[in-house]
């Protein structure tokens, strides 16, 4: 098991100097889920079209230390199958070295897994491809300025879900993405966000990218933008997150569920709305009835998981 | 030494890939295209091939994993028709752009709707902008050549284009001929070891595909890939002499069949071809000089050496096997006509929509269109020039 340590010492495998948003979560999530990588292996990492994808690889310049290959928005994964099949067949003609080994880790937003992409992603998980698939889930399509996706909370104000006279935001509650992966009977799928000393997330990570087959690591990374919140306030944010069990921490190993940590008291999900601005709308005395939904909501969800986990 | 066989022209692009052990196969089955995945299936579950084939859940998957395994570094391809081919349009533009060398199978069907399985060129021709060079083959023969010379001109290094082989679906795909193959040896020395540049697999160095290029960028890379289309004309010449020299079978941009003296001329793709020659065979004991170009290079497009070949002809009709709606007729007979013009040509040239969703062409049908272009030479006067053949009612 690498020490935190170890996993701190190593270098950055994505350079500052990019032109992601101060304060981004989803550069938070690849630069440290990239740390989880051995330094002697080489990676190919694939990026669905997103705020990632355009503000990494602006030509002539790239951030990214490894080699690299943005697609399109909805065809990652099977972008990703492409390349790990390539590398069999180098592996297996002997035009790869025996310790020259290469890992597969594919970065998307929500839009481009829970939606668009997520024909591609499916069948590459069915297919066992040994490859990581990472999910920065923002909660919605960011780049293209916060409309909806099937990410995004109930009740969240978006640009295709405003608030307005006869709207209090997204209608629907969110899909429960990685319990959709679980189902595709994948050897690991797990949830993580940035908590504590991000142990918790190196751990995933590595587990995600040193299993053989197919991984899904779904990490909430918030947006300042999207989610109109106090930017240094992110860690704050993440750990309600967790603490209300909106965003509970799990894993799945070969179909055994196993909580990595459970609050001790948990927390109303008020606490972690409150400090956003796409939840504003909810805090008028007329609509406490919506955060009431709400909490039976993540409670219900919560409730579920705990019996798989038990 | 050449062996003598009978084979579908599904079968006769299988065994080419099969002779060319490509390394990475995504596919996904549609009709008529089907059988070249399936065949090739077989032969990697019985160990004839090293390929790694990935049975993706889209053709938007197949050729995005195709894109993923030429970027890797590997010799890659697909195959599809229609539908297929119009759902993994967006990836077709991202293979060209990003100047990846891989080949598309392409077995020629209708688009819908209505839905319709048979054969027509409305799928390639949809494609025709995307960047990709485009092979078209009369019959199995020519299908199985096109296939064994696709690598070469695409991962030649003045080129690194894509590359789609085209062929009739059914009349051509599932018919069965006569059919003559190169010695697994020979075929394997012709293509050769694919040596790419640069690609992500290298531990020696890193590389990154796709960049998001602002204003500044953009129209360069534009630039430089038409520059690559039309370096393509001179490697498909030089892949189809050395071609040529290796099998005694001669290719070029397109075939001329007694255009030399003919008075009036057709010009097509694909099958219906063959059909064409033997009205032409026909006519000729008659003492009519007709004659047919058929194209085998629709892209690039060799627009000055058709017009040069067509600069005696009396009157032309160029025949498109898809509608491009623009109330004008076809896509061959907007370029084929532009040709002509900017070559001043005086011929009369009318543009003939035919055979969409496999509606049969005969003997009989291409009698009727020379009888009209005599007609047309004798008045002068070439009356509508969007027509349809064979419409009933």
């Amino acid at each position: 098991m690498t020490s935190l340590k170890e996993f701190m010492d190593r270098p950055d495998r994505l350079a500052p100097g990019h032109r992601m948003c101060a304060g981004c979560g989803a550069t938070i999530a690849a630069r440290n889920v990239l740390k989880a990588v051995k330094p002697e292996d080489h990676v190919v990492v694939t990026n669905a079209t997103g705020c990632m994808e355009v503000s990494t690889f602006m030509y002539p310049y790239t951030a990214w230390q490894d080699s690299y290959i943005h697609n399109a928005f909805e065809n990652a994964s099977a972008t990703t199958s492409g390349v790990e099949a390539a590398y069999k067949l180098m592996k297996k003609k002997g035009k790869l070295k025996e310790d020259e080994n290469f890992k597969f880790i594919t970065f998307g937003g929500d839009g481009g897994t829970y939606d668009i992409g997520f024909q591609s992603l499916s069948g590459a998980m069915e297919r066992n491809c040994d490859y990581t698939y990472v999910c920065y889930d923002n909660g919605a399509y960011m780049n293209t300025g916060i409309q909806r996706s099937s990410a995004t909370p109930m009740y969240a104000d978006t640009t295709t879900t405003p608030v307005g006279s006869k709207s209090n935001g997204k209608p629907q509650n969110r899909k429960d993405l990685t319990n959709i992966l679980v189902e595709h009977d994948i050897p690991y799928a797990a949830q993580t966000t940035f908590f504590k000393n991000f142990s918790d997330l190196y751990k995933k990570s590595e587990k995600a990218i040193y299993t053989k087959g197919a991984s899904f690591l779904n990490i909430m990374t918030p947006c300042p933008r999207g989610w109109r919140y106090n930017t240094p306030e992110i860690m704050d944010i993440c750990e309600l997150a967790v603490e209300t069990c909106y965003w509970p921490m799990y894993e799945v190993e070969n179909g055994v569920f196993r909580l990595t940590y459970e609050p001790k008291k948990k927390l109303p999900v008020e606490e972690f709305l409150v400090k956003q601005g796409r939840f504003k709308h909810l805090f008028k005395p007329e609509n406490e009835h919506l955060i009431e939904e709400f909490q039976m909501e993540v409670d219900r969800r919560w409730e579920n998981l705990l019996k798989r986990c038990r | 030494m050449a062996k003598r066989e009978r084979l579908s022209g599904n079968e006769a692009v299988a065994i080419a890939l099969k002779q060319i052990n490509p390394d990475v196969f995504p596919a996904f089955p549609i009709t008529p295209s089907t059988e070249i995945p399936q065949y090739f299936a077989s032969f990697v579950a019985n160990g004839l091939v090293d390929t790694e084939f990935i049975p993706v859940e889209s053709e938007h998957s197949s050729m995005s994993a195709a894109i993923g395994a030429s970027a890797a570094g590997a010799r890659a391809l697909t195959a599809t028709s229609s539908a297929g081919l119009a759902y993994m349009w967006e990836p077709l533009y991202l293979a060209a752009s990003n100047r990846l060398p891989l080949v598309l199978a392409v077995v020629n069907r209708a688009l819908s709707g209505p839905i319709n399985i048979n054969c027509d060129h409305s799928d390639s021709m949809g494609a025709r902008d995307s960047g990709f060079i485009q092979l078209y083959a009369e019959n199995n023969q020519e299908a199985y050549d096109n296939m064994v010379q696709a690598f070469r001109i695409s991962e030649h290094k003045d080129v690194q284009l894509p590359v789609m082989i085209c062929q009739d679906g059914f009349i051509t795909s599932h018919a069965v001929e006569n059919i003559t193959l190169l010695e697994d040896k020979e075929v394997k020395d012709f293509v050769g070891e694919y040596e790419p540049e640069n690609y992500l697999l290298n531990p020696a160095c890193p590389t990154a595909v796709g960049p998001y290029s602002v204003t500044d960028y953009y129209m360069e890379a534009k630039r430089a890939q038409a520059e690559a289309m039309k370096n393509a004309k001179d490697v498909i010449l030089e892949v189809a002499k050395e071609f040529g020299d290796l099998s005694g079978r001669n290719y070029g941009f397109f075939e001329s069949y007694h255009l030399e003296d003919a008075e009036y001329a057709v010009v097509m793709i694909g099958s219906a071809a063959g059909t064409t020659k033997d009205t032409i065979d026909q006519l000729r004991k008659q003492g009519v000089k007709a004659g047919l170009l058929k194209l085998r290079v629709f892209r690039p497009f060799p627009a000055e050496e058709i017009a040069e070949a067509l600069k005696n002809v009396k009157a032309v009709a160029i025949m498109d096997r898809a509608d491009s709606f623009s109330n004008q007729g076809g896509p061959l007979g907007a370029e084929v006509m532009s040709a002509m013009y900017r070559k001043h040509l005086q011929a009369e040239a009318i543009n003939i929509v035919y055979g969409l969703g496999g509606r049969d062409v005969t003997v009989e049908d291409m009698g009727e269109v020379f009888a009209e272009l005599a007609r047309i030479a004798k008045t002068g006067e070439a009356g509508d020039t969007y027509r349809f053949m064979g419409v009933r009612g």
